[in-house]
């Protein structure tokens, strides 16, 4: 008996499997695709051809479109966290960043430990491209750092290094198991990439903290979520399984594709 | 009215094979790609729905040519739409819509995207999925066509039908088919339309708006006026997209559901008299 359904239960089901199929059109795929489903896992392989044909077509060298500086037309636009509320950052942000440490560490043969003062110190790249926003904007600013390609030099990645992962001060989100940093990961690829920079200016300034003082992640040839700010460690790994959700960065985790060149 | 019965024309003409297979399993691959891009596509508008052209958003400056907003009024939350300075009330539908029983401001309302609900990141998902079928479908239709005789037959109108062109938009402004095995210039002229015009369009438009693809390509952004004006290119020939459909879907109920439906899914057309066959072409 346990299984018979009551008349009145069955009359209040269909009532509401009729009501939300005639109130809702496209919500009938919403199940289907949520995150980390079958038919999701089907759909993200979409990204990964995407990621293999990009990495055919262009070469590695490739580089983004250049602008004028007649075209940057207006701040840059910052978006996500634009004032960390971590006790540590602003302690280092009162101080001027006076204490701030790039940490490289990993699968590299030296680490190293960098002030900011370091960074400036070496030959910078100051390039005006367009950012694009994965929401659908876009904004033209200058961008002035140290070229990540310098800095890996001076650490010598080892042989099984894959990826290069950005660890960031600002929490992002907080969720059960505490407060979540943001961190995003790239390939070797994109981080030997001529234009991949470790940005300290903007616009001819010092980066403002709204834009990821003092130090950010420029991957120009992909989408501003990849461009790490705040960033305090870059770290080269052989698999991304160790951190956050394990699928690349914070957005990542949250359903967006880890390959963003598109 | 029952002689021009269309589904059972008094002087029945034979069945003939209208449609390869390469046309009907190609057809019906578009049609649900198109579905889900369409409604994806809405969704990740909704992550910004504004449009704008040239390279850049303007922030600080004014270069936007569509938008739909939310505002709270006195008499509650108002949607807007504003088109090339000329803002329109559309409370309801766009810009302010109903959403698990609220009013939320959102571009287009949740029964026109996928995922109902905001999430800018399985639409993208979903949306790079089908934009590879149909690229994928799209050349293989393109070859298929091209070898079996299809693209020079029935899409690229020839001398006689520029020369039938004032009577065929007569005839359609009467509503007045004729059931041929060939298309007639106005149908040529749609389905080129779509497929040689819009769709390639579509493709470079869209992947105009790829950063990746901007460094292997800078031109195409260039030529198409920046970023994005693609951008806004694409939702403009989405629209006609849609417009497309909706003509295709009237004309299908006006020349004959049930014999036009034959002919995408089976291939089998019956034509209006044995005079406009010409079963031998296949």
């Amino acid at each position: 008996m346990a299984f018979q359904l009551s008349r009145r239960r069955l009359l209040t089901g269909a009532t509401a499997a009729g009501s939300s199929l005639a109130l809702s059109g496209c919500d009938a795929f919403d199940g289907l695709t949520r995150n980390g489903s079958a038919v999701r896992s089907v759909l993200e392989q979409a990204n990964s051809l995407t990621y293999r044909v990009q990495r055919m077509l262009l070469s590695s060298d490739a580089l983004a479109q250049e602008f004028s500086e007649s075209e940057i037309r207006q701040p840059q636009r910052p978006n996500g966290v634009t004032q960390p509320a971590d006790a540590l950052y602003r302690t280092m942000s009162a101080g001027g960043f006076a204490d701030y440490r790039l940490t490289v560490k990993g699968l590299v043969e030296k680490p190293l430990t960098l002030t900011l003062a370091e960074l400036q110190a070496v030959p910078a790249r100051t390039q005006v491209t367009r950012h694009d926003c994965v929401e659908g904007w876009s904004c033209i600013a200058k961008w002035t750092g140290v070229p990540l390609a310098y800095v890996l030099d001076q650490a010598r990645p080892k042989e099984a290094a894959r990826f290069a992962v950005f660890q960031c001060f600002d929490t992002i989100a907080k969720s059960l198991s505490g407060e979540v940093k943001y961190y995003e990961s790239i390939d070797l690829i994109d981080a030997r990439h001529p234009q991949t920079i470790l940005a300290y200016g903007l616009n001819g300034e010092a980066l403002p903290v709204a834009n990821g003082a003092p130090l950010r992640l420029r991957v120009e040839r992909q989408l501003g979520y990849k461009m790490a700010k705040y960033v305090h460690t870059v770290e080269l790994v052989e698999s991304l399984d160790g951190y956050g959700g394990g699928k690349g960065g914070y957005w990542e985790d949250n359903g967006y594709d880890w390959f963003a060149g598109i | 009215m029952h002689e021009r019965d269309d589904d059972h024309p008094p002087t029945a003409g034979v069945l003939v094979y209208r449609q390869s297979g390469w046309t009907r399993v190609t057809h019906w691959l578009w049609a649900v790609s198109l579905f889900f891009l369409l409604l994806t596509g809405l969704q990740i508008f909704n992550a910004h729905p504004t449009l704008y052209v040239g390279d850049q958003s303007g922030f600080s400056f004014d270069n936007a040519v569509f938008s739909m907003s939310g505002e709270n009024t006195p008499q509650g939350p108002a949607g807007y739409t504003t088109i090339l300075g000329y803002r329109f009330d559309t409370t309801g539908v766009f810009g302010v819509s109903e959403s698990r029983g609220q009013m939320i401001g959102r571009g287009f309302p949740a029964w026109a995207t996928i995922p109902s609900h905001v999430d800018l990141a399985t639409g993208r998902v979903i949306h790079f999925f089908f934009a590879w079928l149909l690229v994928g479908t799209l050349l293989i239709w393109f070859a298929a066509s091209l070898a079996n005789g299809h693209f020079r037959r029935d899409i690229v109108p020839n001398r006689e039908d520029v020369r039938n062109l004032p009577k065929d938009i007569a005839d359609h402004a009467r509503l007045r088919f004729h059931h041929a095995r060939d298309y007639s210039v106005l149908q040529k002229l749609a389905y080129a339309s779509v497929l040689v015009v819009m769709l390639p369009l579509m493709i470079l438009t869209g992947l105009a708006m790829s950063p990746g693809m901007n460094a292997a390509m800078p031109w195409l952004p260039e030529i198409l006026g920046g970023r994005q004006t693609a951008r806004t290119i694409h939702f403009v020939v989405m629209a006609l997209l849609v417009g497309f459909f909706v003509v295709h879907m009237l004309m299908i109920l006006a020349a004959g559901p049930f014999n036009e439906m034959r002919s995408i899914i089976t291939g089998w057309y019956r034509t209006g008299s044995a005079r406009h066959a010409r079963s031998g072409e296949e």
